[in-house]
């Protein structure tokens, strides 16, 4: 919304200007309406207050029919104004755009994925280039989510089970806040990505760069887990700088001593972090909640071996 | 005023002579009912009020605080929870309603005053399974939004059955009601001579009756899934989870009409008693609460404009909403009229219910911005909702009925309060509501989303200055309570008008007799006839 200070709509997407536009619409009526209707109140209460001693006989009015039409069909007309505004951007908003970039978008218990065209996936970071429209998505992998970018004013609910879709076109470079904005668990307030929106040259010398770090291949097995981290979305709930999420940090979890919920103490070995990984919910840290999906299955063998060699570089 | 010499008369005690734990638990009178639904609905107001003071003690600081954020979620859950199903649904309707309706069409009881006090108990059972589910706290959000609530571990299933008992109760009273209103006006009270509280509250009742059902069942449904794994909501299972909001809504819309018809009702009443002049344009509000009712079954789709639901349904959804403000607007206007040339005084019952004027006008113009689609896109789930939903409920339904608890307190105890101190208390609740919730609206529109245990730090400003209203708000709400309490021992005995009003409950002693008429009044003219006629304006 444009700020209460300036109002102005903002241009940072094609959808951003639309909106606000019609925000600045509703609240010219609003004030208006506001002006009179608390003016009046304020006014009457303060002239008609019964002074003081004095009984003042009061006129028998029960009403007044031409004025209750013109107050019902006043408001109507505009109410129907509004409606007709905000259900015309609204449609534009669900328009396809033409040529539109197509990204998958999957949301996880409290983790954005992002995969683009050239198959690359990234968690919580989504990186377009300025001035392409791009067509989003979405499903979701457990319960619903909501993806919302506040400043380009666009929101919608991700579902599991069926896809749902948001267009946009970004018209500034810059960076953005993503928030869930559909009440999803425990993480709920922690599930934020990020949008960087680039000019056209520098998104693509980071399309490459990424495409070449990717080809490299020979990649060692802390390398390949830190890879597996960012794109597995580990980064939602365990922070690796030190700070508690959801789970617990990954900071020097690697030979460090853990209380679990039962009170006993155990030392984060090999086999704790594998477990961790594949029976989550059964040796659980004190202080967090067993909520963890279980990765058995979805991660292979050596998958789980270079998650745990990236661990251990986490100092 | 401690010493008021009260002992010297033989003070008659009304319908509140006998004592003891039977002459409450097993009475059928509608008075006694009445007083034990608003100590059981004035008590969640306090606890779940207790529970917001904790979640916005924590919100002073953006990052993690004083306790988890798997706790923040549940205190959120169950300050929604409470406040929906325990407090505000039934606050007005079941408690004041219960009290008043038959004094206000002049008759001996309800209808059915052995199913009056069944509802009464099947409500406290609920409320034993839904405090039962604490064990197992829940932390869904009072909105239960599938599949998230049918596979967290929290109880459930069990809550589900709690409100299925508190519906229960819903159905009975508003059955109750209807019947009793149909049925058993004084001699001489056509429709149009009731008072609009009674039309609001049948109009309330007509919606309690016919929505109140389907909730039940999608609890049913709920738990069917859970249980047995029958899926109707789970995707996985082959549900659909948009079904669950489409029913969630369809019952939880119309009850927003449950929530405020009622306080429109009280503020009817009040207005023109401190104006002393008469209602202002009466069928119109008559109609217009009807027309809420109705036109409230046809627009819960705007819950879910960004849920997935199809462009076209929003559409219509959407239009449809923006006409449940007409017949809203109108009231308003009406209201305001009717201080026009009036001879207002300002004790706190009029306070309260210029307050509900003041506070709704800016709940319901918010409103257009979340009935609008393109607006609600952005402002949906964020803190502008938060702001707008508690300007309607707070500050019109929570007025509304502070309005009538202060309107009412002399008939229903048979005392008055200070009004020095329910004038403090209401500068405190009013400019402590507005410190709460105003920054809200701002910290929507700049996208803060709702229920975020943890934010971004660029939200703390507005959200420090929201926490430190919460505590002038609680401490207006803290004396206004304290003075009824000590009122209800040391007030001075109440006249048996002291309003002078034109309504029944005013004809009767205060508090009223068991019988509640010595003898039935017959009604002769409507209830609004304030100011001298021979001065009737032609305008």
């Amino acid at each position: 919304m444009p700020y209460p200070t300036t109002l102005k709509a903002s241009e940072v997407s094609l959808a951003s200007h639309d909106v606000d536009a019609v925000f600045i619409f509703i609240l010219a009526i609003a004030g208006f309406f506001f002006v009179l209707t608390q003016g009046l109140l304020i006014y009457f209460a303060i002239r008609y207050r019964k002074k003081k001693g004095v009984e003042e006989a009061t006129p028998y009015i029960t009403g007044n029919h031409a004025l209750e039409v013109v107050w019902i069909v006043i408001p109507s007309l505009l109410l129907v104004a509004i409606f007709v505004y905000g259900l015309t951007v609204f449609i534009k908003m669900r328009t396809p755009l033409p040529n539109a970039a197509e990204i998958q978008v999957t949301a996880s218990q409290f983790t954005w994925s992002f995969k683009y065209p050239d198959g690359r996936s990234v968690a919580n970071e989504l990186r377009l280039p300025l001035g392409q429209p791009v067509k989003l998505i979405m499903i979701s992998r457990d319960v619903i989510h909501g993806f919302f970018i506040p400043a380009y004013r666009q929101k919608q609910d991700v579902l599991p089970g069926s896809y749902t879709y948001l267009w946009l076109l970004p018209k500034q470079a810059g960076t953005y806040d993503i928030y869930c904005s559909q009440y999803c668990g425990t993480g709920h307030s922690l599930m934020r990505a990020t949008l960087i929106v680039m000019p056209q040259p520098q998104y693509q010398a980071w399309v490459a760069a990424e495409l070449q770090k990717q080809q490299a291949g020979a990649q060692s097995p802390a390398e390949r887990g830190k890879a597996l981290f960012e794109s597995a979305g580990g980064g939602g709930c365990h922070s690796i700088d030190g700070s508690p999420k959801v789970g617990p940090t990954l900071k020097g979890i690697f030979g460090s001593r853990v209380t679990l919920t039962t009170g006993q103490s155990v030392v984060a070995d090999e086999e704790y972090l594998r477990e961790s990984l594949e029976e989550p919910n059964e040796q659980v840290v004190q202080g967090f909640q067993p909520i963890m999906p279980s990765f058995r299955g979805s991660l292979k063998q050596d998958e789980i071996a270079a998650l745990i060699a990236y661990m251990k570089t986490l100092k | 005023m401690a010493d008021h010499p009260n002992t010297s008369l033989p003070e008659d005690r009304g319908y509140l002579s006998e004592h003891g734990f039977r002459s409450w638990a097993l009475t059928m009178d509608h008075k006694r009912i009445g007083v034990m639904y608003i100590w059981t609905t004035l008590g969640f107001f306090v606890v779940a009020g207790i529970l917001a003071l904790l979640l916005r003690l924590k919100l002073l600081v953006p990052g993690p605080a004083l306790f988890s954020d798997h706790t923040y979620n549940v205190l959120f859950t169950m300050h929604g929870a409470m406040m929906i199903f325990l407090f505000i649904i039934p606050a007005i309707p079941s408690a004041l309603g219960n009290f008043f309706i038959p004094l206000l069409i002049g008759c001996r009881d309800v209808a059915f005053p052995r199913l009056n006090l069944f509802s009464y108990w099947i409500f406290v059972a609920g409320i034993a399974v839904t405090v039962g589910t604490l064990a197992a706290p829940m932390d869904t959000g009072w909105t239960f939004y599938t599949p998230y609530s049918a596979q967290t571990s929290a109880a459930v299933t069990a809550l589900s059955f709690g409100l299925f008992l508190i519906g229960m109760s819903s159905i009975l009273t508003g059955l109750n009601f209807i019947v009793t209103i149909h049925t058993m006006r004084a001699p001489g009270m056509g429709w149009y001579r009731m008072p609009l509280f009674i039309w609001a509250m049948y109009a309330t009742s007509v919606i309690q009756v016919l929505s109140t059902p389907v909730i039940g069942i999608t609890f049913l449904l709920l738990a069917a899934e859970r249980v047995f794994g029958i899926g109707f909501f789970d995707p996985a299972k082959g549900g659909d989870p948009l079904l669950f909001q489409h029913f969630f809504w369809f019952y939880s819309h119309p009850v927003v009409y449950v929530m405020i018809l009622p306080a429109m009702g009280i503020v009817s009443e009040v207005v023109p008693v401190f104006a002393r002049k008469p209602i202002f344009g009466y069928k119109a509000i008559a109609y217009s609460a009807l027309a809420i009712a109705l036109i409230g079954f046809l627009v819960w789709g705007h819950h879910m404009f960004v849920s997935g639901m199809s462009t076209v349904a929003g559409v219509i959804f959407s239009f449809l909403t923006f006409f449940v403000a007409v017949p809203t607007g109108m009231k308003i206007f009406n209201w305001i009229a009717t201080l026009y040339k009036g001879s207002i005084t300002f004790e706190s019952p009029m306070l309260y219910a210029l307050s509900f004027i003041f506070l709704f006008i800016i709940g319901g113009l918010t409103g257009l911005f979340l009935g609008a689609l393109a607006t609600d896109v952005h402002v949906h789930d964020t803190y502008f909702l938060v702001a707008h939903f508690h300007y309607t409920m707070m500050g019109g339904t929570v007025m509304g009925l502070f309005a009538g608890l202060h309107y009412w307190f002399p008939k229903m105890t048979g005392r008055m309060f200070n009004e020095t101190w329910a004038k403090s208390a209401w500068w405190l609740v009013v400019s402590g509501f507005n410190v709460t919730f105003f920054p809200m609206f701002i910290l929507g529109m700049q996208g803060m989303p709702r229920r975020y245990a943890e934010y971004p730090a660029k939200y703390q400003a507005l959200n420090v200055v929201a926490t430190v209203g919460s505590w002038f708000l609680a401490l207006g709400v803290i004396i206004m309570f304290a003075n009824f309490i000590k009122s209800l021992r040391n007030g001075p005995l109440a006249p048996d008008n002291p309003w002078r009003g034109l309504t029944l409950e005013w004809q009767t002693t205060s508090p009223p007799p068991e019988e509640n008429f010595h003898e039935i009044p017959t009604v002769t003219d409507w209830p609004y006839g304030y100011g001298s006629r021979n001065e009737a304006p032609r305008e």
